[in-house]
C-alpha cells in the first residue's frame, strides 16, 4: 500500500504521521488524531458536516486527501473555543438554539466563522446563500441564520 | 468512504509531472480534487497513480494579457471569481463561477480541473465554449493549444491523451460594448445544472445583433455550442419573436435521457426558457459596460 508522510499544524499543534496515501483529511482528523468533532455526513462534499479551515479558508475535509494538507495549518471545531470560553459564534448558536441533534453544527460553525470574517453586516439573504453547502435536517435553518447574524456582529464588536 | 488504492506523487516541477504522466498509462492529475476525489470515493474513477500538481509554482499564474485571461492549472475558482481584473476583462467568468458548487468547494477547486473533468452538466465548459477560449496542453512531445470546441468528448471525458496535462486555460476578454449572461436551473443551489446557458453578444448602434455566441450545459453528453440558434439571431434586432424561434430551435440539441431529476421533455422546455431569459438579459447589458 502506498504511504505518505504528512506534517501539518492542527489547532496550533504540530503533527507528523505516515498514513496510507488514500487517507482523506477528515479520516486523518477523526481516526488518526482522535478529533471527532469534524463529522462525516455525505462523503461527497454536499453537506458541509466535515467543514474545517485549511490556511484560514473553509473547505470540505471529505474531498481532500490528508496528503494535500501537508504543510498547511488546519483549524477544526475543537480549536475554536479559547481558554474554556466559547467562541462568539458558538455562543450565538447556543443562545439562538441553532441546533437540535447537533450533527451538522461543527460544520455550520466553521462555515459561519469563515463567512463572518469576510462580511461585516450581512443581511439574511447573504447568510442563506452562504449556507447552500451546509445541510441541517432538524432546524429548518431559521435559528441558524439568526445565530450567524448575531455571531457575526459579536465577532466584529468584540 | 475511501478512494481506491493509488500511488501518490507530488512533483515540484512541470517537467517531473509530465515525466510521471508519460510513465503511467492510468494516472490522474490532482489539482483541487473537488471533482476527482468524490469521483474516486464513488469508485467511478480508479487511477493507479495520482499526480498532485499543487506544488508546481509555474501553474499558479492568473493574469490578463493581450485581451485574454490566462488561468494556470493550480488557480482556484474562488481566486478567479473575486479578482477584479478578471471581472473587468470578462464579467461572464465571475457570473458563471457563482453557479459552480459552493464557496468551500470553489476555495479548493480549480478552473482547469473542472474543464479537465468535463462533466456534461458543469458550467465552466459552457463558459469556455461561449467565450471561444482554449487550453494549453503539454506532454513529453511538446505543447499544443486545444480550442474549446474540440476539447470535450463526452461526459467526464476530454479528447486529451493519457500523457497530457492542461497547464492553463485562455479565455478572451469581452469587448467593452458586449452583452453577457449565464443562467441555469438546478434542483438545489450549487448543484450541477439541469440546464445552463452562456450568452455573449454584440449589437450595432442600430440595435442589430452583429455577433452572438451561445453554449449550453446539462443537456447532452457534453457542453455544446448552439450554432443554429446563433445563425437565427445574427442580423436580427433580437426582438421577442426572433429570440423565441432561436430558443425553440435549440430544443433538438437536448439528448439527455430521462433521469431522476428531469425528463428529456422537461429539459427541452427548461433550455428554451433559460435561453430566452439569458439572451434578453445579455441584450439589456450590451453597450453599457460594467
Amino acid at each position: 500500500m502506498s504511504s505518505t508522510s504528512v506534517s501539518m499544524t492542527v489547532n496550533g499543534q504540530k503533527v507528523s504521521k505516515t498514513v496510507p496515501a488514500r487517507t482523506l483529511l477528515v479520516t486523518f482528523l477523526r481516526e488518526h488524531l482522535g478529533l471527532t468533532g469534524t463529522h462525516i455526513g455525505c462523503d461527497t462534499s454536499q453537506c458541509g458536516a466535515c467543514n474545517v479551515h485549511v490556511d484560514d479558508k473553509c473547505v470540505k475535509s471529505c474531498t481532500m486527501l490528508a496528503a494535500q494538507a501537508d504543510g498547511t495549518s488546519i483549524k477544526t471545531i475543537e480549536g475554536v473555543a479559547k481558554d474554556g470560553e466559547l467562541h462568539p459564534m458558538q455562543l450565538a448558536f447556543k443562545q439562538n438554539h441553532a441546533l437540535q441533534c447537533g450533527f451538522c453544527t461543527p460544520g455550520m460553525v466553521m462555515t459561519a466563522i469563515d463567512f463572518a470574517k469576510n462580511h461585516q453586516n450581512p443581511d439574511e439573504q447573504e447568510i442563506r446563500n452562504h449556507l447552500e453547502g451546509n445541510f441541517c435536517r432538524c432546524t429548518g435553518y431559521h435559528n441558524i441564520v439568526k445565530a450567524i447574524s448575531d455571531g457575526t456582529k459579536a465577532m466584529h464588536n468584540k | 468512504m475511501k478512494p481506491p488504492l493509488f500511488e501518490y506523487l507530488r512533483p515540484n516541477t512541470l517537467e517531473e509531472a509530465i515525466a510521471a504522466r508519460s510513465a503511467h498509462d492510468y494516472s490522474a492529475v490532482l489539482a483541487g480534487g473537488q471533482s476527482l476525489i468524490p469521483t474516486m470515493n464513488f469508485r467511478i474513477a480508479n487511477p493507479t497513480v495520482l499526480i498532485d500538481i499543487s506544488r508546481i509554482e509555474s501553474l499558479k499564474n492568473l493574469s490578463v494579457e493581450d485581451d485574454q485571461i490566462i488561468i494556470g492549472a493550480m488557480v482556484r475558482q474562488r481566486a478567479v471569481e473575486l479578482n477584479n481584473s478578471i471581472y473587468k476583462a470578462n464579467p461572464l467568468v465571475r457570473e458563471t463561477l457563482e453557479h459552480v458548487a459552493h464557496v468551500p468547494i470553489r476555495s479548493r477547486g480549480t478552473v482547469v480541473g473542472s474543464l479537465a473533468h468535463a462533466d456534461a452538466a458543469a458550467e465552466l465548459p459552457a463558459l469556455l465554449i461561449a467565450s471561444g477560449g482554449s487550453v494549453v496542453v503539454q506532454s513529453a512531445s511538446g505543447s499544443r493549444i486545444v480550442e474549446a470546441n474540440s476539447l470535450f468528448k463526452f461526459h467526464m471525458t476530454t479528447t486529451l491523451s493519457h500523457d497530457e496535462i492542461i497547464t492553463e486555460v485562455r479565455i478572451p476578454s469581452l469587448k467593452s460594448d458586449s452583452g453577457w449572461a449565464f443562467q441555469e436551473f438546478t434542483r438545489r443551489h450549487g448543484d450541477y445544472a439541469i440546464a445552463g446557458v452562456a450568452v455573449i453578444l454584440n449589437l450595432a448602434s442600430t440595435g442589430e445583433c452583429t455577433s452572438i455566441s451561445l453554449a449550453a450545459c446539462g443537456i447532452a453528453q457534453r457542453a455544446v455550442r448552439l450554432e443554429e440558434s446563433e445563425t437565427l439571431l445574427k442580423g436580427t434586432s433580437l426582438d421577442v419573436n426572433s429570440i423565441k424561434d432561436a430558443a425553440l430551435a435549440a430544443k433538438d440539441l437536448v439528448t439527455t435521457a430521462d433521469d431522476t431529476h428531469a425528463s428529456n421533455e422537461f429539459r427541452r422546455h427548461v433550455l428554451a426558457t433559460l435561453l430566452q431569459r439569458a439572451i434578453i438579459q445579455a441584450k439589456s447589458r450590451a453597450g453599457k459596460g460594467w
